[in-house]
């Protein structure tokens, strides 16, 4: 299992467009993805869950990968959210 | 031929081809079914469809206005893909043995509840995407896309009862009459009608089908009777009918251009009610001296998305300029109760007529209400607008709203944009509260007028979309005209003016009364201004 934790720097953070745009990149991969804001985790690859979070500028999520592809999966997701929140 | 009685809403014969107005209603009532595997096939299909809509939706808007704006109909995409949501939808039919309709309408509200519970505006507001995808399934469900507005020329439209965002999609010149066979004397139907002069009659109590299409009927609006298919005799009756209206509306021409006074010389003013800049050829061909009411709310109907303050600026700015300098009075916007929007995102209410509407809104979302009065001050520069405040029940929210007015006022002082510093502003007096505290509202403001439609439904505790109290109502109830009579004298008192902006405006049996009552202005649909100013130069308050 691949993680890492990241601090939304983006003043809007993880609101309906980027969130989508999240949904597609994690779904390219194979591997099971989460992410957890404190005690609330879900499921990456649905959008629902995704904006249910309510993740703001200033909070941090866990992302974990687990699978085949895991690795890559992680390190997209990582640069992806560099670049994006 | 088919003879049909209903309730007459605005006067004048019509003759012409009927349509029925094809709707595709959306029901999501629940229904027993039989076998669930083929109503979760039946959903599945709905949602492709709705998806490759909105793929279609999303390539054409990514070329017309980019992709960043177009993001929103692929984000659509990914919520009807969504498992959580798809799951909710396929279980409750399983187990539940829902229809697909009533599974999505279920899932739909769960949804956006889960969005209205989180604690910022943003994703509060994602509640009204969650109903839109859900809508779109819907209709998919009900047999197809939306309605072709422009199908609808040259006929009479035969319809249950039309929302107000549909009257608003329709060609209005293309339309010759209306007949519903739901609906009250004030519904939307009704409005529209009277505003365009066009002959209606509703509440029918018959549901039309589909082979009435491309039938003759006439509508007598004046009796509210409805001929279909009419043989000879009563066509030739209706047209000697429709000839003498026709000379009638000539003799009226006579009092074009005359002032609407009386025989011993009280002046009163005659305006007219409109929903948007559309209406003006008709305050101008039916010679109104003002415009007494303007709905604005009809800028925010039939839309996705709240309108910017420039759309709006530019609805009011061309209403006073066409006006050349008479007065304009705009409404503040009055959504809810009868009057919903999706993208407001108002929770469901069991009282919606109580409930969260108007000035309520207006003050509970001051960001909705200064983007308004931003434009309305910035209007008011090019020609004599005021304002009035609309579901007002004490003083408090009049001054909490004058509040933000100022503020506002302030903010385009520093941004150096020009607006009239002596722009009216008043209220409407429409529910009994007001009424009576007229006394002291009259200190805070520079008019009232009273919305007699609102007044009398709150007075009378009587729904205005209930059909089955019809036999309680009373337009002319005491009680009411009580209640107007004091709010004219403490108006009076504090020396504003005061005037009516409700259908009771333009009932010619009860003009002298007002008259006598002491109003100042009366502002009635664009077609009642000239019987309105005949009627008052035939009167001699002195007798």
């Amino acid at each position: 299992m691949k993680e890492f934790t990241y601090t939304i720097t983006d003043h809007q953070g993880i609101h309906a467009r980027p969130a989508g745009l999240l949904v597609k990149e994690a779904k390219k991969y194979a591997s099971s993805l989460t992410i957890a804001k404190g005690s609330k985790k879900g499921d990456l690859k649905k959008i629902f869950t995704v904006m249910g979070l309510g993740v703001k500028q200033g909070e941090s999520v866990t992302i974990q990968a687990e699978g085949a592809d895991e690795e890559a999966a992680a390190s997209a997701m990582e640069a992806f959210f560099k670049e994006n929140f | 031929m088919l003879t049909l009685k209903g309730k007459s809403v605005s006067s004048g014969i019509t003759i012409g081809p009927l349509a029925l107005f094809h709707r595709n209603t959306i029901s999501t009532a629940v229904r027993p079914i039989d076998d669930a595997e083929a109503e979760v096939s039946r959903f599945q299909a709905a949602r492709a469809a709705s998806i490759s809509q909105l793929q279609s939706l999303y390539e054409k808007a990514v070329e017309k206005v980019g992709e960043e704006q177009a993001a929103v109909f692929e984000v659509h995409q990914m919520m009807l893909d969504d498992d959580d949501y798809v799951d909710d939808i396929v279980s409750q039919i399983r187990d539940e043995k829902l229809n697909a309709e009533a599974a999505v309408e279920h899932t739909a509200q769960n949804f956006a509840a889960m969005f209205r519970g989180m604690d910022d505006a943003y994703m509060q507001a994602r509640a009204a995407d969650v109903l839109d995808i859900s809508r779109r399934v819907e209709r998919e469900l009900c047999g197809g896309e939306g309605i072709d507005f422009s199908a609808y020329d040259h006929v009479i439209i035969a319809a249950d009862d039309l929302a107000p965002s549909e009257t608003l999609q329709l060609d209005t010149d293309k339309i010759l009459g209306f007949v519903t066979s739901d609906g009250s004397t004030n519904s939307h139907t009704a409005i529209l009608a009277r505003t365009l002069g066009i002959a209606a009659v509703v509440s029918t109590g018959t549901q039309l089908h589909n082979d009435v299409d491309g039938k003759t009927a006439v509508v007598d609006g004046t009796t509210g009777t409805v001929y279909i298919d009419p043989d000879e005799e009563t066509l030739d009756r209706m047209k000697k009918r429709q000839d003498l209206e026709t000379r009638r509306r000539q003799e009226l021409e006579s009092v074009r251009g005359k002032e609407s006074v009386t025989r011993d010389g009280r002046h009163i003013d005659v305006y007219a009610n409109i929903g948007n800049p559309d209406n003006l050829p008709q305050v101008l061909s039916n010679d109104a001296e003002g415009i007494g009411l303007f709905r604005s709310e009809f800028l925010y109907l039939g839309r996705n998305t709240y309108p910017t303050e420039e759309e709006q600026f530019e609805a009011y700015k061309k209403t006073a300029q066409t006006m050349a300098g008479k007065k304009v009075i705009i409404r503040t916007l009055d959504i809810g109760a009868d009057k919903k929007v999706d993208y407001f995102n108002l929770a469901p209410e069991e009282n919606p007529a109580m409930g969260m509407r108007a000035i309520r809104i207006c003050l509970t979302r001051p960001e909705l209400f200064r983007t308004q009065l931003r434009a309305l001050c910035r209007a008011s520069a090019f020609g004599t607008i005021a304002i009035m405040f609309p579901m007002i029940i004490s003083a408090d929210e009049v001054r909490r709203a004058k509040a933000i007015l100022r503020d506002v006022q302030h903010e385009l002082d520093e941004q150096g944009m020009k607006y009239d510093p002596h722009m009216e502003v008043g209220i409407m007096i429409e529910t009994p509260a007001a009424a009576i505290m007229s006394d002291e509202l009259a200190k805070e403001v520079d008019f009232f007028s009273i919305g007699s439609n609102d007044l009398t439904q709150y007075t009378l505790a009587i729904d205005r979309q209930q059909t089955q109290l019809d036999a309680f109502f009373d337009a002319h109830h005491p009680a009411v005209l009580r209640l107007i009579g004091q709010t004219i004298a403490n108006g009076h008192k504090e020396g504003i003016w005061v005037g009516i902006c409700g259908e009771l405006g333009a009932d010619l049996t009860l003009t002298e009364t007002f008259l006598r009552m002491g109003f100042d202005e009366l502002s009635v649909s664009p077609p009642a201004v000239l019987p309105l100013r005949e009627k008052i130069r035939s009167l001699d308050l002195k007798k």
